[in-house]
This record gives C-alpha cells, structure tokens and sequence, in this order.
C-alpha cells in the first residue's frame, strides 16, 4: 500500500512541479504576436512565390503590419484587390498598383533573325550571355536557352519550339516576377495586364543603331521615331535607338501598331481589325 | 626531377606545330579596326574623329584611370569612322576604323633592327614609358602592366619571374621569340629588375623547348642575377600561381597577389615589348600571333599589327580549311571561340586555332560520376564538380565559401571529365556572379 502511495505522490509531485516550471517558462518567454498577421496573411494569396520581394506570404503579411506606410508594397500576384483587402483590414492605404503579366520583348525568330554561328556549350542563358552576343548578329535578343522557364515555378511558360522563343501562358502567370530575373538580357518584362487584358508593347530591346539592327532582325526596333511621332498620348519614349511604351500612359489607340515599319510593336488580345486594315496587311504581305 | 607546382596538372598534346616556323611579318592590312578596350580595366578614350590623319604609332585614345591603357594607331592613313564591332569578347564594342595608306611612322621611333643595350633611363622614367606605350600583359590576361611594376605601399618585391612556359599546346609565338629575340628579350627582363628594384629575376621555360633554354641560358650568363629554370611540362604552369610555386616553390595564398610571397611575374613577350618601348621609343602596335591547327596548311608565327582582322591571318596560312568547326582565339584550353571571323586582332591575341569540327566540338553532357578525377587535376585545390552544381543552383554563398573566385579558369576539370560536363561554363559564371556580390558588398561597407 505504502509503495502505491509514494508512486502517486511522486509522480504528482513531477507533475506539479513541472507545470509551474512551464507556466513561469511561458509567461517569462513568451512572444507576442500580431494578431493582424494572421488576418493579412490569410488576405494573401499564399503562393509563396516571392515576388514581393519578402520570403514567402507570412513575411509579406508580417512586413504588412509593421509598415506605417503600405502604399508603395505590392503584391504581385493579387495587386490592388489585395492590396485594398489588406489595407482595409490594418486601416493603411494602398497603393494603386495594377495587376501585371509578364510578357516578351523578343520577336526574334529563326525565321526574323539569322543564325550566324553555333553555340556549343552548357545549355544556359546565364552561361551563354557571359560568353558573347549569341548565335545571331542581334546581341540584344533572346538566347533561346530557357533559363526563364526553368524559373517560372507556375508552368506559365513554355520555349516555343518553332521559334525558339519563349511564350506566356497569360492565365497561369501569377506576376512574380521570376523570370525577369532569370533573363540576362532583361527581355522579359512586367506590364499591365490592361482592361480585357489588352496590351501593346514594342516587342523589341536592340539598342543597336537602325541598320545594324535591321541587318540583324528584320523586325527590329529601328529607333525610326514614327511612332513616338504619332503619339497622342505621350507614351511613347525613345532612348538609344528604341522605343518604350509607357503602359500606364498608353490609352490603346494602336495608331503606333499601325506605323511601325518593321512591325515590332505587338498588340496582345485585341479583336480583329476592321476590313480596310486587313486589306492593307494583305498587300503589304503580297 | 625537374621541378613544377605540386597540385593538380595535366599534360594535353602539345601540338607545338609552328615550333620551327620563323616569325613573318604579316603585310599591312587596308582597314584595321582598333577596339579602346583591349585590356583589363577603364577602356581607353578615342583621341581622334571621324577624318583625322593618323601616323603609326601616335596615341589614338588615352588611359583614362590607373588600370587602363593607351592604345596607339597600328597604321598610319585616316580615321574612318568610330564603330561597333564585335570583338574577340564576342560583344559590339567601340573600336576606331582606320584606313592604311602607306606606312608612315610618328617621330622618334627607332626602328633600325640594331640592339640598343645599355640601359640608360630610371627606375621612375621605366614606369612611366611603360604605361605611355600603352603595354599590357601579352600572356593573354592583358592586365596593364606598369600597375603590376608599382606594388603597393608596404609590400617590396623580391625577386622577378619571367614566364617563358607558353604551356597552352599549339602555341608557340613566345617560344619563337626567346630564340630569334632572346637578347632582346633579356634586355627587357633587365629593364624590368630595374624598375622593380630586384637584384634577381628568374626565367621559367618547359623542357619541351630544349633550344630556347639553351639559347636563353647562353645568353644570360653573363648577365648577373639573370638565371633560367627549366620546367616540368605540366599544364597550366603559365598561371602566375603555378609559375611561382614551381620556381620558388611558394604559395600565393588565396585572393592574394603573387606580391604577397614576394614575386612578380611578366611574360616574355611583355618583355620583348618593354624593350621596345624603352629602347626603341615604340609602342606596344604589334605582337606575335600564332597561326595553327591541324589542317591548316601553312601554321606560323605572324608579326601582326593590332586591329588586323583575324580573317588575314588565316589567308596568310593557307586560308580556312574545309573541316574548320571552330576558330579560336588564343589557345585551345584558355582560348574563346570567335563568332565571326572580322574579329580585330587585339593586344591579348596570342594565337588563332583553327580547330577542326570532329576536335572541336563537345560531346553530350552526361551525368557525373563522381569519379574526382576534376578534383584531381585542379591546380588551385578546388572542387569543379561542386561550384559546378552551386553554380547551376545559384547558391552563391556557398560557392563563394568553395572558393569559386580562386578558379584560374585553366579549363582542366572540362577537360578531365569523362562525362564531358560543361564544369568551367557554370564556375566561370558563379565566378562572375560571387565577385559582383563581393564587390557590392565592399562597396556598402566603405
């Protein structure tokens, strides 16, 4: 009896002395945490993918919270929706930024742009641009090696085997931000996604003087002017030999789309064009 | 035993084919094309314009910072244009289009064939004739010379080493030069004891150029402090590193200079080229450039103007063979493939390989084995097959931890590896990328 007894006791001594142990270690360490963080992070769309610039939603959330002024924190892949959602819930501003989409700016195929020597070694923009211009006389364009699809973690992209180039699937791209980065001649760029995700973009990044690039891409930015020249809105920017669209500028006139002689300015998701344009193309082509 | 540096090493076929090819001078070009940036550093500002007439010889742009050259013009006619070229960096880069005609030489350069011996200008007066005739390491590193000659305030030179090695095969433009200009080319060493104030400098030559040993060893003995040392042929002995520890057998610790142990290195043709300079008052406008591969018809050695464009040289050997898969500038461990064959020769060209399709290109990457034998052969201690895969991974961390920015990029482990894995394609980034990460950090912290 005596020994079942001591047993008890012992044990209920363990425990008691334990609890207070764990008591007084968690009033001493104890963290305090946000609850906002929890209500921001659950807002996000938790895809991790970083393109906010923090280490995943729960840092962005955290970093959402801390900051007395949010207007100029992103992100990317809910933009303003989110962004006003968050800002509601810790009672900041938001700033305005529009939902983007990744797109291009190479139109550089193999048909457009002429090989003109052979690249034997790794398999890698990164590797291949360190080492020279690339396989055409366009030292500007796309190498064709896909180090942007090996970075998008979304399959929004996919190397065009025809081409040679990359595509963006547009309904799976989130806007990280990824290849971007991953591009080592920055081709690829964020843009508004624009209402009925239209877009116009000069599809092009040679800085090489007019002849020079036209020599080595027939649809080369030429640097002509014609289109900043035409202009009504202002968008258009020139600056070494290329132009620039400004997208929150552009209002999607497409009168540059129309001038451009080497047809480098690409408008994405528009609906066909009324019968006289398409007569005009079709004696251009012929 | 002959004596070589303890890590690493391999021995490729030497291929020495123009080893008995006397030095030709390749006849003058009609439009050479001059880049401003032939060396490591600032390029070089153009001096002249659109129309300019140019002598041989005279300035065509300036140093413009203490790690940088002078560029003279090879020929003298007139400045066509100023344009973009894609030079042996592969890129569109600057370069000033000059139009030959006739071969008129600027003042004061003495280009009489006797040899002027006795030294009379100074230690500070050596430096400074140096940097003006625009002298860069022709090894191939092409880093501005009389930087090399100024060590930095607290660290003394002891003794020079010059680098008669030429270990890349194929190449042979500076063992030609130690026999046909060896007294030359001593004079030159002399030069630079002087202006580094060392009582000792010793030549390095591989014992698969038996002839020049003798002949430099000849010449040198009488000269004091002067003293040659054959090598083990072991590639890559011409890196500075190598070079030293197989002389003097000490280690340049890591991401220090060979000032450190107490050594500079200055190749033999940079020698033949201070020479004239200082003696002959003639800036550095041509060098030795090795014309070779296995079928070419007639491999050489060509005295070629800066600015020649590459295509004249392999006319001048019997044009391009029909096999050519690559054509190389410099030697085929070392050396880049060139994207088109108008590529000007510049300050760093030590030699055109034309490689032969079957040789030249590389087989299916497989993958690694874990054999080592990259491990092996790396003369800097490194692990290929591990920066290799940090690099592919962008750790750059770690990378920079493994020593990536130790990589002499000698090319051994792509060579080695039995599984033909682009090892020095991938380090050679992570080296690019680790040392831009390193100097932005040295810049915030300053």
């Amino acid at each position: 009896m005596n020994v079942v007894l001591l047993t008890i006791l012992t044990l209920v001594g363990l425990g008691v002395i334990s609890a207070v142990v764990l008591y007084m270690a968690s009033k001493k360490f104890y963290v305090f945490e946000d609850t906002r963080i929890d209500v921001v992070e659950e807002i996000l769309p938790a895809t991790n993918c970083g393109g906010c610039g923090f280490p995943g939603c729960r840092a962005f959330a955290e970093a959402l919270v801390k900051a007395d002024d949010i207007s100029s924190m992103n992100c990317p892949v809910g933009s303003s929706a989110t962004m006003a959602k968050v800002a509601e819930a810790l009672g900041k501003v938001a700033g305005n930024a529009k939902p983007q989409v990744a797109v291009v700016r190479c139109n550089g195929t193999c048909e457009h742009r002429l090989k003109l020597n052979n690249y034997d070694g790794a398999i890698s923009c990164a590797v291949a641009a360190a080492l020279y211009g690339g396989e055409t006389g366009c030292s500007y364009g796309c190498l064709g090696c896909g180090d942007c699809v090996e970075a998008c973690k979304y399959d929004a992209m996919y190397m065009d085997e025809e081409t040679g180039l990359p595509v963006i699937i547009e309904d799976k791209c989130i806007a990280c931000g990824k290849c971007v980065e991953a591009c080592p001649k920055n081709i690829i760029e964020m843009r508004n996604i624009g209402p009925k995700s239209r877009r116009i973009f000069v599809s092009c990044v040679n800085k090489d003087k007019g002849p020079v690039a036209k020599k080595s891409c027939e649809v080369a930015c030429i640097g002509c002017n014609k289109c900043f020249k035409i202009c009504p809105h202002d968008a258009i920017t020139m600056a070494d030999n290329l132009a620039y669209i400004d997208d929150d500028a552009c209002k999607l006139c497409r009168k540059c789309v129309e001038v451009c002689p080497t047809f480098s300015i690409h408008e994405l998701n528009f609906p066909p064009r009324k019968k006289k344009a398409e007569e005009e193309a079709a004696a251009v082509e012929s | 035993m002959l004596k070589t540096f303890s890590l690493g090493g391999i021995h490729p076929e030497e291929n020495k084919l123009s080893a008995d090819c006397e030095i030709e001078v390749l006849p003058l070009s009609p439009v050479v094309k001059v880049p401003i940036s032939q060396h490591i550093g600032a390029p070089a500002q153009a001096l002249v314009k659109k129309g300019d007439i140019v002598k041989t010889g005279q300035v065509i742009a300036k140093s413009s910072g203490f790690v940088s050259a002078n560029i003279h013009s090879p020929v003298s006619g007139t400045v066509e244009k100023l344009e973009e070229v894609i030079d042996s960096s592969g890129y569109r880069r600057t370069a000033i289009i000059i139009k030959s005609e006739g071969d008129e030489w600027e003042e004061g350069i003495d280009r009489s064939p006797e040899i002027k011996r006795e030294i009379s200008s100074g230690k500070e007066e050596i430096i400074k004739r140096i940097a003006e005739a625009g002298i860069v390491g022709l090894g191939g590193a092409t880093f501005p010379s009389h930087v090399k000659l100024s060590p930095p305030p607290g660290q003394k030179c002891e003794l020079l080493i010059i680098n008669g090695v030429e270990c890349e095969p194929y190449l042979t433009g500076d063992h030609r030069l130690m026999l046909e200009k060896g007294e030359e080319v001593l004079i030159g060493v002399q030069l630079l004891m002087k202006a580094l104030d060392v009582k000792r400098a010793i030549i390095g030559i591989e014992n698969n150029k038996p002839d020049a040993i003798k002949h430099i060893t000849n010449l040198s003995k009488d000269i004091e402090g002067i003293s040659v040392q054959p090598l083990k042929v072991q590639y890559p002995q011409g890196g500075e590193k190598q070079l030293i520890e197989a002389c003097i057998g000490r280690q340049v610790p890591s991401g220090k200079l060979p000032i450190e142990v107490g050594a500079v290195v200055h190749n033999v043709g940079t020698s033949y080229a201070i020479y004239e300079a200082i003696q002959k008052n003639k800036p550095l406008i041509e060098r030795v450039v090795t014309v070779t591969g296995k079928s070419v018809k007639k491999p050489g050695n060509y005295l070629t103007r800066i600015g020649t464009p590459v295509s004249d040289l392999i006319e001048a050997a019997g044009g391009l063979p029909e096999d050519t898969g690559k054509v190389i500038s410099g030697g085929p461990m070392m050396g880049k493939a060139l994207s088109t064959v108008d590529v000007p020769v510049a300050k760093g060209t030590s030699g055109v390989l034309i490689m032969p399709d079957e040789l030249s290109s590389r087989k299916p990457v497989q993958d690694c084995i874990r054999c080592a034998k990259c491990v092996s052969v790396c003369s800097m201690g490194l692990s290929p097959y591990l920066l290799m895969a940090l690099s592919e991974r962008a750790i750059w961390d770690s990378a920079e931890e493994e020593k990536v920015l130790d990589c002499i990029e000698c090319g051994s482990c792509s060579y080695i590896c039995p599984s033909s894995r682009p090892l020095l394609d991938y380090i050679r980034l992570g080296k690019s990328k680790v040392g831009q990460i390193v100097r932005s950090r040295t810049t915030q912290q300053q």
